[in-house]
């Protein structure tokens, strides 16, 4: 094998500079908007006393989950010792800090008092699991630049095994967490189910991969840089696993809540009446991002072609916010059980949901907000590439795996 | 210049005095009248475990269309003053707005027996607001009552997707007016007391009990748990209760008889 040659992202300045102008504007829009929100209070949002998360925190949890499954790249690399995937590693490290940066703003900027953040870092109760993230999520940030010190400088390198390995446990640890901030609340239905955080890892997976193959293969064709067959193959082959995987987990979530007649109506209003949350599901969460994707990667002639598996990642992505939102927000607006075996004819004053569907219909600043935590994620990572040695010069087959001649391309 | 002086601190003293002896005027009667009343050591000293506070509803006696313990709730707190912001969905902000008692009507499904209780925070033994909460300011008093610390509060709602009564509110809107017994701010979520500043003056009472009996209907009854011969217990004796989502055995201080 050829030693790797990192070089900075050697784009077209005017066409660099205009990425950021788009990107910075994309983070300043995003700030005005929480601005806004600050400013007006939450009235301005859809949110209510009953759907209490709404769309920035399914632009935060799909980011902070897709930060963790960025790592995986690298952490197949180090900890399962698979050579391929080295020259990956330091982009894969890039892309899990930004993300989760992107992805940390966006929740931060919703609290109801973000001026308060310094309260939440200094005043812990460690019962909540939300306490156990704030450590989990700064810790990951910090052990992440670590592991790329050891990729980076030479006097690192022989730690880079030992804080690889520790990177990979934590971020297990981290989406696990956050999984649990869903699976551990018992008063709500379609939550209380420990299956959500194994699922919400395995969704890191794909959603992570997704985002790195955008990035590696944007940032590769702006300044001419190679992509081998097999490299192409294996990132291909491995979101495929992950798509599948979450496919599974979907199932084993819906049929152990399906089996206890308790939950009955809770599926039903996911899986069949539940209008625009039962249409996310299944176009959105399934089809668009599972079985489209997969069909792509698995389709003997499509998954040679790069626009394809482009395709293939960006579906990965739209069905990993359908997905969110079924959870986050889908979740809320079914009512909680409270009397069963009863109707609930009046709950508070008219208007006021308690039986009811809560209605829930995303303002444009929490919109914008949502987008402004994907820009700042894009635009940490297209300052890091073009100013440091993130990206590998080639990722040719003949430059990455010294037998790949030996072997058929695809 | 020093005889000046002089007097200028004379004329000080003079002022000063006045000043004390005035303000002494005015708190005096402040302390006279409240000291018979009020538990003079419970607002310094902190709660202890020896009381703890509860509710029983009986739904039996709870009557059809009756809102007399929302409204005095909501003027007791302060909830009626708040006030839609300019610009909102009148339907949304039905659900935006701080509620911290509601009257919820139910139906049997199968023999369509009607039933009508408040509900409000059910002020769990083992709140799961106050595990979920990030930074310990939704807690739980020696004295059983499940209260948000306003000044640790960072609005991030995970207490309100942890209940299981829907009791809690957050704050959507910046807030005008509010009562001095019942601190109330944009950002922050806020639930039932149990009129916690009656009970910090030595009166046992909550302003939605109060109302009841005022009506006529002694649906609810308020008191202390832990007392055998109190009200309370007395109550709880004489009927079958039970608790709304018994089975997540959170122990709740409120109990419904008749459900």
């Amino acid at each position: 094998m050829k030693r790797i040659v990192y070089r900075e992202w050697l784009v077209q300045p005017q066409r660099y500079w205009g990425l950021l102008a788009i990107l910075a504007a994309l983070v300043a829009v995003g700030g005005l908007s929480a601005l806004y929100m600050e400013h007006e209070g939450h009235w301005v949002t859809g949110m209510t006393n009953s759907v209490v998360w709404g769309t920035p925190h399914v632009f935060a949890v799909f980011l902070i989950i897709a930060a963790s499954g960025a790592l995986n790249v690298a952490s197949i690399g180090t900890v399962f010792d698979k050579k391929a995937y080295k020259p990956l590693a330091r982009l894969s490290g890039l892309l899990a800090v930004a993300l989760l940066i992107g992805g940390l703003l966006v929740l931060v900027l919703d609290l109801g008092r973000p001026d308060r953040l310094l309260v939440a870092m200094t005043t812990y109760n460690f019962s909540s699991i939300f306490a156990w993230n704030i450590f989990l999520y700064s810790g990951f940030a910090a052990i992440v630049i670590g592991y790329l010190w050891t990729m980076a400088e030479r006097k690192g390198n022989h730690l880079q095994k030992p804080v690889g390995t520790f990177a990979f446990l934590w971020r297990l640890a981290l989406t696990t967490g956050t999984g649990s901030i869903f699976g551990f609340l018992v008063g709500r239905e379609a939550y209380d189910a420990a299956i959500l955080a194994p699922m919400f890892v395995v969704m890191s997976f794909a959603y992570g991969l997704a985002v790195y193959m955008l990035v590696l293969f944007y940032t590769f064709d702006a300044d001419g840089r190679p992509i081998g067959p097999a490299m192409l193959k294996r990132l291909r082959n491995l979101l495929g696993l992950f798509v599948a995987a979450i496919l599974y987990f979907t199932l084993v979530y819906h049929l152990t809540k399906l089996y206890g007649a308790k939950h009955s109506d809770i599926e039903a209003f996911i899986l069949i009446n539940g209008g625009l949350y039962s249409a996310m599901f299944w176009v959105g969460w399934i089809l668009i991002g599972g079985l489209l994707p997969l069909g792509i990667i698995y389709h003997p002639e499509l998954n040679q072609q790069r626009d394809w598996i482009t395709t293939a990642c960006a579906l990965v992505i739209v069905g990993g916010f359908a997905a969110m939102y079924v959870i986050i927000v889908g979740s809320q607006a079914y009512p909680q059980e409270m009397f069963p075996g009863h109707n609930v004819i009046q709950f508070g004053a008219p208007g006021d949901v308690g039986g009811r569907i809560a209605p829930y219909s995303p303002s444009l600043p929490e919109i914008l907000l949502g987008i402004g935590g994907v820009g700042i994620a894009l635009l940490i990572t297209a300052v890091g590439v073009r100013v440091l040695q993130f990206l590998p010069e080639s990722l040719a087959d003949r430059d990455v795996d010294p037998h790949a001649s030996a072997r058929p391309a695809a | 210049m020093n005889h000046e002086t002089e007097s200028m601190n004379q004329g000080r003293r003079d002022f000063l005095g006045a000043a004390a002896g005035v303000s002494a005027a005015a708190v005096a009667p402040g302390m006279f009248l409240h000291t018979p009343v009020a538990n003079a050591a419970a607002r310094t000293e902190p709660v202890t475990d020896m009381h703890r506070w509860g509710l029983l509803v009986d739904t039996s006696k709870c009557a059809d269309g009756c809102t007399a313990c929302v409204d005095a709730c909501d003027t007791e707190n302060g909830l009626n003053l708040q006030s839609k912001p300019l610009g909102d969905d009148k339907l949304k902000w039905q659900n935006q707005r701080s509620t911290w008692i509601r009257k919820v009507k139910l139906q049997d499904n199968l023999t369509g027996n009607v039933t009508n209780l408040p509900l409000m925070c059910q002020h769990c033994e083992h709140p799961p607001c106050v595990d979920v909460c990030p930074t310990g300011a939704s807690f739980k008093r020696a004295d059983g009552i499940v209260m948000v610390d306003r000044h640790t509060c960072i609005g991030c709602r995970y207490c309100m997707m942890a209940c299981p009564y829907k009791a809690r509110s957050f704050i959507h809107e910046q807030v005008d007016q509010k009562l001095t017994r019942a601190p109330r701010g944009k950002g922050c979520v806020e639930s039932c007391t149990f009129c916690v500043h009656r009970l910090d003056s030595g009166d046992i009472s909550t302003a939605c009990a109060d109302a009841c009996s005022a009506e006529g209907h002694q649906a609810l009854v308020f008191g202390d748990l832990k007392d055998p011969t109190g009200p309370l217990r007395q109550a709880l004796a004489k009927a079958p209760s039970r608790q709304i989502r018994q089975d997540l055995g959170l122990n709740t201080g409120v109990r419904y008889t008749g459900l």
